[in-house]
C-alpha cells in the first residue's frame, strides 16, 4: 500500500455510517503498550529505539489481524504526508515531530493503526465509524491479545500495563468518541454539559486530540482514568455518558427546530451560500460552515447533499490533503483558493 | 491566517494563554509554536505539575529520595520529576513507594482491574509478589463498590488501613 492509496478512500471515521452517526462521528479506543526490559521512547538510545522498532515489525508481521497493513518508517517521509497522516487522524501531532526511529502503521481500511515509539513503545489505535465503541474494543482486544502472544509487555499485576507517562497506567486505555454538538453551542449550553463531562472524570479535546481546540462544533470526549476499572466498565462508563449528550444534543436541536426554525434555516442556508461561491476561504471558516451544513443534512433542511460528501470535504480541505491532491506543495494563500476551488466544485452541480 | 510571532508562515497552532484573567489567543506557525513551547517548558514544566501532585499531602519524614536511582535503566527521581516520565518498566518497581500514593491520586485506584496479557514473564522481584494481600484486598474492595456493597466495602477498607499501618511500622523498624 502506498500513502497515496488513502486519497482514494473515505477514512473510516469520516464514511458518516454507524449507529448515532448524525451525532457521532466516530469511536475510537487506544491501548498504551510497552516492551519488558527496553527503555521507554524518550529514554531509550538509538540502537535501543531501533531494536524496538524491529521487535515490532516482527512482531506485526505474525500477526493475523494485522495482515493487510503496511508500515510506514516516519525518518523517511515527506513533511506533507506526515501532516496528511495527522489530518487523517491515523497519528499524533507529536509523533509527525523528531521522527528518528518512529513509525506507523496502517491498515488498508484504516480501521487500525499502531504509532511505534511515541510516547510508548506501542500505540495501537482503532477506529469506528459512528457510534460504536464496543465494536472498537472487540477487534482492539483480539489485537492486543495476538501482539501479547509475541512480544513481551511490561505489566506488573498491581499496577497493570506499564506506561511512560504514570496517566495511562493500568489498562493504558484510553477510550474517545467525536461528537458533532451544533445545538448544544447555539443555544449556549454547551458549557454546562462540558463542566458535567469534566466533573466525572473525562476530558473533552478538539478535532485532533491533546491541547486543540474545539472548532465546528466538534468535541472528542475521551476517560481521564486509566486504573482501577477494568477495560469493560471504563467502555461502559464512556458509553452512558456519551448517551446522555448524544439525548441532550437532540433535545436541544428539537428545541432549536421548534422555537427558531427561521434562524436554524437562515444559518444552514448562508454557509451553504458561502460555501458554494467563495472563492478565498481557510481552513478553519470551511470546518465552521460545513458543520452548519451538516447539521442541515442531518434535519433534513440541506437535502441535494449527503452526509459523506459533506464529511469528505471536512477532510480534503484541510492543508495537506489539498497538496496531496494537487501533488505540489502550496501556500497558504494559494491553498486558500484551491480550497474554495474544490468546495465549489463539490457543491455546485 | 499569518502567524502572530513571525507573520510569515502561515498559523497552523493555535493556543489560548490565560495570563492575569485575561485571555488572549495566539495563532502560530509551527516553528514560532515550537520555540514558544520550549519557552514555556521552562516557565513550568508541565511535568513539574504532574510531578508536583506526588507532593501533595506528605509528610516530612518521607521526603521523596531524589538520588534513588532504576538499576534498568539508570532514571533517577529527580529525572522523573524533571520529565514527567518514567524511564522503563522496572522503574515501577524502583519508585513504588512513591508511584503508589502519586497513582491513587491520578485514577483514585492504585490497583489494576483489568485484562492482563497471554504470555508474562515470571516475576523475579521480591517487591512483586504474585500474592500481595494488600493488592488482594484493594481488588475486593473495588469490587464491592462497584457492587455498591458498602457495608462489605467498609470491612475492607479497615483491613487495607490496618495492613498498611503494619507494613509502614516494619518498614520504620528496617
Amino acid at each position: 500500500m502506498q500513502l497515496s492509496d488513502l486519497l482514494n478512500h473515505t477514512c473510516e471515521w469520516l464514511k458518516g455510517t454507524g449507529p448515532n452517526s448524525d451525532i457521532v462521528i466516530s469511536s475510537r479506543i487506544r491501548l498504551a503498550r510497552n516492551l519488558e526490559g527496553v527503555p521507554f521512547p524518550h529514554w531509550a538510545d538509538p540502537v535501543q529505539a531501533e531494536q524496538i522498532l524491529k521487535s515490532v515489525a516482527d512482531a506485526v508481521k505474525r500477526t493475523d489481524m494485522l495482515k493487510k497493513s503496511t508500515m510506514f518508517r516516519l525518518a523517511e517521509m515527506d513533511p506533507v504526508d506526515k501532516q496528511f497522516l495527522v489530518e487523517r487522524h491515523l497519528m499524533s501531532i507529536e509523533h509527525a515531530q523528531k521522527t528518528e526511529q518512529k513509525a506507523v502503521l496502517i491498515d488498508e481500511e484504516e480501521v487500525i493503526a499502531i504509532m511505534a515509539n511515541e510516547e510508548d513503545h506501542l500505540r495501537i489505535q482503532v477506529m469506528q465509524s459512528g457510534f460504536n465503541i464496543f465494536e472498537a474494543w472487540n477487534i482492539i482486544n483480539r489485537i492486543d491479545d495476538e501482539l501479547s502472544k509475541i512480544l513481551h509487555f511490561a505489566y506488573l499485576p498491581d499496577f497493570g500495563y506499564l506506561t511512560a507517562c504514570p496517566t495511562n497506567t493500568g489498562t493504558g486505555m484510553r477510550g474517545s468518541v467525536m461528537l458533532h454538538l451544533p445545538a448544544l453551542v447555539m443555544s449556549r449550553q454547551i458549557e454546562r454539559v462540558l463542566a458535567a463531562i469534566a466533573k466525572l472524570s473525562f476530558t473533552t479535546r478538539g478535532l485532533y486530540g491533546e491541547g486543540t481546540q474545539a472548532s465546528g462544533n466538534f468535541f472528542q470526549v475521551s476517560n481521564q482514568v486509566s486504573l482501577g476499572h477494568s477495560e469493560e466498565e471504563i467502555i461502559e462508563n464512556i458509553n452512558g455518558l456519551i448517551r446522555q449528550i448524544i439525548e441532550q444534543e437532540a433535545q436541544a436541536r428539537d428545541v432549536l427546530l421548534n422555537k427558531s426554525r427561521e434562524v436554524l434555516e437562515d444559518r444552514i442556508n448562508r454557509s451553504l451560500g458561502i460555501l458554494k461561491n467563495a472563492h478565498i476561504i481557510t481552513s478553519q471558516e470551511t470546518i465552521e460552515l460545513l458543520s452548519m451544513v451538516r447539521l442541515g443534512s442531518d434535519l433534513g433542511m440541506v437535502k441535494d447533499i449527503d452526509r459523506r460528501s459533506i464529511n469528505e470535504l471536512f477532510i480534503t480541505t484541510l492543508p495537506a490533503h489539498l497538496q496531496k491532491l494537487e501533488n505540489k506543495k502550496l501556500s497558504s494563500q494559494e491553498r486558500d483558493l484551491k480550497r474554495a476551488e474544490l468546495i465549489r466544485k463539490k457543491l455546485n452541480f | 491566517m499569518l502567524c502572530d510571532i513571525c507573520g510569515k508562515n502561515p498559523a497552523t497552532v493555535h493556543l489560548t494563554e490565560i495570563i492575569d484573567d485575561q485571555m488572549k489567543e495566539l495563532h502560530l506557525c509551527e516553528e514560532c509554536a515550537h520555540e514558544k513551547s520550549a519557552a514555556m517548558e521552562q516557565q513550568f514544566g508541565l511535568s513539574d505539575l504532574l510531578a508536583g501532585l506526588s507532593e501533595f499531602g506528605k509528610s516530612a519524614k518521607d521526603q521523596e529520595p531524589i538520588s534513588v536511582k532504576c538499576p534498568s535503566c539508570q532514571l533517577t527521581y529527580a529525572d522523573f520529576k524533571k520529565l514527567g516520565r518514567l524511564g522503563c518498566g522496572e522503574c515501577y518497581n524502583t519508585f513504588r513507594k512513591y508511584l503508589t500514593p502519586l497513582l491513587r491520586k491520578i485514577h483514585g485506584s492504585s490497583q489494576h482491574i483489568g485484562k492482563s496479557p497471554l504470555k508474562i514473564r515470571p516475576v523475579h522481584n521480591s517487591s512483586a509478589k504474585k500474592k500481595d494481600p494488600l493488592a488482594e484486598l484493594r481488588i475486593k474492595l473495588s469490587q464491592a463498590i462497584a457492587k455498591e456493597e458498602f457495608e462489605e466495602a467498609a470491612k475492607m477498607r479497615d483491613q487495607i488501613k490496618l495492613l498498611e499501618a503494619k507494613s509502614n511500622n516494619n518498614e520504620a523498624k528496617k
